[in-house]
């Protein structure tokens, strides 16, 4: 976690790792490979992200919780109802 | 019970703080405690295959992750159904159970009931150790 600079556009990474390069040539000839996906007993998908926490702005990295259990939550929006 | 949550939305960080500040603090005293991360442009819920492009939202995924960064469970709700939390924490004491002890646990398994070990000597014998009634 590393505190974020006071600023108006501080984009973190987002995913690391595992997107699929651009196709190439011969590559665009063949079926779509599949995207890459979750499925229980395989890796999370690295990420980074900024985030709000006890008064401050930090950026927060998946990977720096290993060694501990984590429950990600998405949901669709701030002062939604359910 | 052990366990880091981290809540993430297409919203950016200032708008979290506005809405802890705002509302959730008057739900939760002192606010909720976790990280509220930003998931603006929907590439991470992408990575996740919960970013639904239409509506430019994530939904309601939930991920549990184990100590090795590997998902064991995972959940994915549309917008208008909420969360059963209950139901999350006992996936989790299971699943810390049976890291903790190579202990599998049989359906509606809570903590404190029965545990099944793995092995020949169970084949065909489960209906030795669990009963259908202890499903619920």
């Amino acid at each position: 976690m590393a505190e974020l600079k006071p600023g108006c556009v501080t984009p973190a990474k987002g995913p690391i790792g595992g997107s699929d390069p651009a196709p190439t040539a011969t590559e665009t000839n063949k079926e779509a490979k599949p995207r890459m996906g979750v499925m229980v007993g395989k890796p999370a998908p690295d990420f980074e992200a900024n985030g709000y926490q006890d008064g401050t702005f930090q950026t927060f990295k998946l990977s720096d919780y290993r060694g501990k259990w984590v429950v990600l939550c998405f949901y669709p929006g701030d002062f939604t109802f359910v | 019970m052990d366990a880091e949550v981290l809540s993430m939305s297409v919203d950016s960080h200032f708008v979290h703080k506005i809405w802890q500040e705002e509302e959730l603090s008057k739900m939760v005293d002192g606010g909720v405690p976790y990280p509220m991360l930003s998931d603006q442009g929907g590439r991470i819920g992408s990575a996740y295959g919960v970013y639904e492009d239409g509506a430019g939202v994530d939904v309601r995924g939930r991920f549990l992750i184990d100590p090795d960064g590997i998902i064991q469970a995972m959940e994915v709700l549309t917008p208008t159904v909420g969360r059963n939390a209950a139901e999350l924490i006992r996936q989790l004491q299971a699943y810390q159970h049976n890291r903790a002890t190579g202990e599998v646990t049989p359906s509606g398994w809570q903590p404190g009931r029965k545990t099944l070990t793995p092995g020949p000597d169970l084949a065909g014998k489960v209906w030795k150790e669990w009963k259908p009634e202890e499903a619920f």
